[in-house]
């Protein structure tokens, strides 16, 4: 049942939509329900709306899977904004244009005319293009997410495409607890307003951190160590007496 | 037979000048000790000295208080400020959670904290320290908040440590002026005004949270951030202790804290504890979370979790 996964693109749509306000997340789970479950969604707005009534702070019963809950509140809430790829990548051909400006090709430019190999698994084993692009995601090979047929968008596992910009989509299929996590705020850097009655918040996606072909976050240096009196290492003091 | 006793001689004796020796020496002791008094150089005026504690400043007083701390920045460091004295907002009570799992100890928060918080730039002073700790021990002693190498190191995670927002904080039970106490958003504030820097509460801190401004803040104007609370980042005076203070002047704007922004792996999760669908209410409920020194009781508002 696909529809019913919460890392599907319309559930994604939905709950990204859905963190901007409530109301569009109502309509959006009412519409998608099948008719034998009508009474009880129906059943469930009158309990939401009836507890309205009391004055009461209520929560839609059954949220759908991979909604964010927020708390029923008169003022509207500003919207957490996920960053998304442009879109497509394009691909720098070392080139430059008239203008001094670097000339870019579609992904689907070569692909068009090459043959696609589903059992490439790193660029060491192609013999042009993708050279020493670092491949460090378990055993995937290059069209388990590039979608064969049209290289500017990335394929799901059931074999659907993805547009480039909803990505997280992709990575959720087999990342779901972190996806999980993600959308409960656990997960991923955010700037803004934790309280999104007085603004707005920024999240991060997937690929801001991650890089899709090596996933695991890179070294770093460290920035500079404390150096306040009583936190300097007894054999660091001793050293410079 | 006895002597004659020898007439006593006209002039200074034996006894005198041992006197005049010893009153030149204790003049001149005297005069060495009370020496450091000639360079000192009142830089607290008068207003500031007999200014009130922070719970019994009106709002009258509190607005000049507030106008005097922005001139004397002004006077000292050249910067233009704004320093605001925010207020609890109701219903809220915050919470911070943090994910060693995901933490790689590249101590980006404690930059953030050392610029946002305006501290001393010599000292690299922040409010947070992380630490280093091996693999299967959770041995705070044996941290190391000194390393110096790519992160993450093998065999390691890495552990932030700031002020935990105690509900029973032994810092403030030990201010012998109470210049220290808990918020009712359960911010532990240090008022720098009436702070006596005996730094009772820095021994009483069981996870080193507190610092003491042994020297007066060094900061080059241009770098000095203008926002200011009262109660959180304004400059310190030298001999005063401060402390994290969840980025007050932020938090309770509805900002979220600077280390949280700066945190470039998203290990760390703020809000409202009294908000049943907050972030923070969803780690507590759904992540198995755990205090630092949970036996002491201090009830830390601020939690710690593995992703399983």
């Amino acid at each position: 049942m696909p529809q019913e996964l919460s890392i599907n693109p319309q559930a994604m749509r939905g709950w990204n939509r859905a963190v901007g306000g409530g109301s569009v997340r109502h309509r959006n789970r009412v519409s998608k329900l099948s008719t034998t479950t009508w009474t009880v969604a129906v059943a469930a707005v009158v309990a939401v709306a009836g507890g309205m009534a009391f004055a009461q702070k209520s929560k839609a019963p059954a949220q759908a899977a991979g909604e964010i809950p927020r708390v029923a509140s008169a003022a509207p809430l500003h919207p957490v904004t996920i960053q998304r790829p442009a879109g497509p990548p394009r691909v720098n051909t070392g080139t430059t244009n008239f203008h001094g400006q670097a000339v870019t090709v579609a992904c689907g430019t070569c692909h068009a005319t090459t043959q696609p190999n589903a059992r490439t698994h790193t660029s060491a084993e192609l013999d042009q293009f993708h050279q020493g692009l670092k491949y460090a995601h378990g055993e995937l090979n290059c069209l388990s997410c590039h979608n064969a047929t049209n290289y500017d968008t990335l394929r799901l596992a059931d074999g659907r495409s993805v547009e480039f910009a909803d990505v997280m989509t992709l990575c959720g299929q087999c990342h779901g607890s972190q996806l999980r996590d993600y959308q409960h705020g656990a997960h991923g850097g955010m700037t803004g307003y934790w309280d999104l009655s007085r603004g707005p918040r920024t999240r991060n996606n997937c690929v801001n951190c991650h890089d899709p072909h090596s996933p695991k976050y890179p070294l770093a240096r460290p920035v500079f160590p404390p150096r306040d009196r009583i936190s300097v290492p007894v054999k660091a003091a001793a050293a410079n007496h | 037979m006895s002597q004659p006793t020898t007439p006593p001689a006209e002039g200074i004796t034996r006894r005198d000048m041992f006197k005049g020796l010893g009153a030149t020496l204790g003049l001149a002791a005297y005069a060495k000790a009370l020496a450091p008094l000639t360079e000192w150089k009142p830089f607290e005026s008068v207003e500031d000295f007999l200014q009130k504690h922070y719970s019994e400043l009106s709002a009258v007083d509190l607005e000049v208080v507030l106008k005097r701390i922005e001139k004397d920045t002004k006077k000292q460091y050249g910067a233009d400020v704004q320093v605001s004295a925010d207020r609890p907002q109701p219903g809220v009570k915050f919470g911070y959670a943090l994910n060693l799992s995901i933490c790689i100890g590249c101590r980006k928060c404690a930059e953030a904290c050392h610029k946002e918080n305006n501290h001393d730039r010599p000292s690299h002073q922040s409010y947070i320290r992380v630490l280093e700790m091996s693999n299967g021990s959770l041995d705070l002693e044996k941290g190391n908040a000194h390393y110096d190498h790519p992160v993450p190191a093998k065999d390691k995670f890495y552990m932030p440590i700031q002020c935990q927002q105690c509900d029973h904080p032994p810092c403030v039970d030990v201010c012998p002026v109470e210049a220290t106490w808990k918020e009712p958003d359960g911010i532990v504030v240090v008022d720098y005004n009436w702070c006596i820097g005996c730094r009772y509460c820095e021994a009483a801190c069981p996870y080193h949270a507190r610092r003491f401004n042994w020297s007066k803040p060094q900061i080059p104007a241009a770098e000095i951030n203008p926002v200011q609370g009262y109660l959180s980042n304004r400059i310190r005076p030298q001999g005063v202790m401060e402390k994290c203070t969840f980025c007050l002047h932020r938090t309770r704007n509805g900002k979220l804290p600077a280390c949280l922004e700066a945190c470039p792996t998203g290990a760390r999760v703020f809000g409202n504890l009294l908000d049943p669908d907050s972030e923070i209410r969803w780690v507590l409920q759904n992540k198995r979370v755990f205090v630092l020194k949970e036996e002491l009781g201090t009830k830390p508002q601020f939690f710690y979790f593995f992703d399983a």
